[in-house]
């Protein structure tokens, strides 16, 4: 971790290491693919990123699991030491750093002050509001002033995982401490959301490269995240996805169907409603990804995937939510209060109806002939 | 709240509920209507009159060859229409899915590429209905709102489910969304309109039928 990131670029650090332009090319080559972007862009990141400074960066931990932390540790293009060791300057990361406690927050103040507006803000898990704050706190402070604080000067932040874009487990009802992603805190900074539980590495250190390389934030959808990511479902780039469009779909997790590889559909796969890039980048340096070891995909990158109903309902089933899941007693529950309340005016109306029968059966008066 | 989880959710919980309601109380505020006494001696006895209900129910669904000229092709066109429909809603493994989730019992389904070829048909026999409905003088004098809205909710309906199948038209969740929704709107229309017919049709050939063999008269 150092502060020198006004005087050295990423060209020079990557010199001072006996790294040769042929390597780095060939480096940013790769990076460049794995973020889908056209061939010719890695020589032009290259050119780019061998004069970009290198940023300073300071990574918050608020309401999380450090899954995705462990997550980014596993990144192949580039690897975490590549990445903090000469892409960006990793000035505060409570969990990666050697330094603690007192010393640890006098680096990031110092960070803070040194790099003000130019850093490059990562925010892990979802922020608490719930008891003032008290249900995370570091150092005695809460996450919501932290956060609010080293806000104030960062030049873009990063939200990586689903708690801290969309506040994810923890805000998932009942939401007990009133967490909310980092969106609902800091409004007045670009905010680039790499959801996932966890993220793919590649995409978190992909979103950041090439951030580092051209200084802007990238093309977002609707949910703020980077669009060369999260452009596609993952259903349409799924390797099964043939099998749905014939109609092929695995019953159970080990019949027949399951073992040919057919489409996971029916057994709750949320996988044509999740946007991601697991179906291409795949994990652990893109060697498979969850539906490829034969389990549905959970909708994970997803806003409120926890309160969407069962993992292992098909997405066209009914859903009931807090109520639990739709099931032929629960059907009868509604039919029959539906039926009943439908049984008590159907009763009613045939007793108006039958009245009125009874009226237009009766010799009118005005008809009846006159006696004389 | 997105589209999706209020359509299979909180949306199709009360077109349910609304569809049992008015399903029931339509039928028993009919079913309970006191049945005018026939002071007219019977011409047939009671087993003689219950049969000629039941075959009413047959002769009245199949075109009377004295006027299959001119009804035969409407017929066809009824016929197919609702044959495709069924094929559609019973044999698709995504419909099984969500029938079974609802029952708790399954049957096995029609390769996608089948029922596609089914929808499409379907689809365009939905198109020819309407275009015979306008251009028919007397269907169109007897046709109103109930007639176009049951047409435009089931054709909403087909068409959000070919879209959300071939995930054309926008993303997935919204096609499929949007595909939910427009059934819980139908669910929810059906006990109030001319879609009630499903329910009422067999009973009152039957009724036909029987009365009319009371009186003599072969239906």
């Amino acid at each position: 971790m150092s502060h020198d990131t006004e005087e050295i670029s990423v060209g020079e650090m990557l010199r001072r290491h006996g790294i040769s332009r042929r390597s780095f090319i060939k480096f940013c080559t790769a990076a460049a693919s794995a973020m889908a972007l056209p061939p010719l862009m890695g020589p032009a990141m290259a050119a780019q990123l061998v004069n970009a400074r290198r940023p300073s960066v300071i990574y918050l931990s608020f309401q999380e699991c450090t899954g995705c932390l462990e997550s980014l540790t596993r990144s192949f293009a580039p690897t975490i030491e590549n990445l903090i060791f000469n892409i960006i300057s990793l000035d505060y990361d409570d969990t990666l750093m050697a330094a603690a406690g007192g010393a640890a927050d006098a680096a990031r103040a110092k960070a803070m002050q040194e790099n003000f507006g130019k850093y490059v803000l990562i925010v892990d898990g979802s922020v608490p509001t719930g008891a003032d704050g008290g249900y995370c706190t570091a150092g005695g402070r809460s996450a919501v002033d932290i956060l609010r604080e080293a806000s104030k000067g960062a030049a873009a932040i990063v939200c990586v995982g689903t708690c801290a874009a969309f506040g994810g487990i923890p805000l998932a009802d009942p939401n007990p401490t009133q967490a909310w992603p980092v969106t609902a805190i800091v409004g007045d900074k670009p905010i680039i959301n790499v959801s996932g539980c966890p993220p793919i590495p590649e995409v978190i250190t992909g979103t950041l490269l090439q951030f580092v390389a051209t200084g802007t934030v990238p093309d977002l959808d609707e949910h703020r995240r980077p669009k060369v990511f999260f452009g596609n479902t993952i259903h349409d780039r799924c390797y099964r996805r043939p099998f749905y469009d014939q109609g092929k779909f695995a019953k159970s997790f080990d019949d027949e169907g399951a073992r040919n590889g057919w489409c996971l559909y029916e057994l709750g796969c949320k996988g044509p409603t999740t946007y991601n890039a697991c179906a291409t980048l795949k994990w652990n340096g893109g060697t498979s990804f969850p539906i490829e070891s034969g389990h549905g995909c959970l909708g994970c990158s997803e806003p409120g995937f926890w309160d969407k109903g069962s993992f292992y309902s098909a997405l066209s089933t009914p859903a009931w939510g807090k109520a639990g899941e739709a099931s032929p007693a629960s059907v009868l529950k509604i039919a029959g209060a539906g039926a009943v309340a439908g049984g008590v005016i159907g009763v009613a109306a045939a007793g108006l109806g039958r009245l009125r029968q009874h009226r237009q059966e009766q010799p009118s008066v005005d008809n009846e002939p006159k006696g004389g | 709240m997105d589209l999706l989880s209020f359509a299979r959710g909180t949306g199709l919980k009360v077109a349910l509920a609304v569809f049992c309601l008015g399903v029931v109380w339509r039928i028993l505020a009919f079913a309970l209507l006191r049945i005018r006494r026939d002071l007219n001696e019977p011409r047939a006895s009671v087993p003689r009159s219950l049969a000629g209900g039941v075959l009413a129910i047959g002769s009245r669904s199949w075109p009377h060859p004295e006027f299959i000229g001119r009804t035969g092709a409407g017929e066809a066109l009824g016929y197919s229409y609702h044959l495709g429909l069924f094929v559609v809603v019973l044999l698709f493994g995504p419909h099984i899915t969500f029938l079974g989730s609802l029952f708790g019992f399954t049957w096995p389904a029609l390769p996608s590429s089948v029922i596609s070829v089914i929808s499409v048909l379907t689809f365009t026999l939905f198109l020819a209905v309407l275009f015979r409905r306008v251009t028919h003088p007397v269907l169109r004098m007897l046709s109103n709102f109930d007639d176009y809205f049951s047409w435009f909710i089931t054709m909403l309906v087909i068409v959000t489910g070919l879209a959300a199948t071939a995930h054309v038209g926008g993303p997935y969740e919204t096609l499929l969304g949007l595909h939910i929704l427009s059934f819980d709107v139908l669910l929810i229309w059906f006990p109030f309109g001319k879609l009630m017919h499903a329910f009422y049709i067999f009973p009152s050939r039957a009724i036909n039928g029987s009365l009319l063999a009371r009186k003599g008269a072969v239906s």
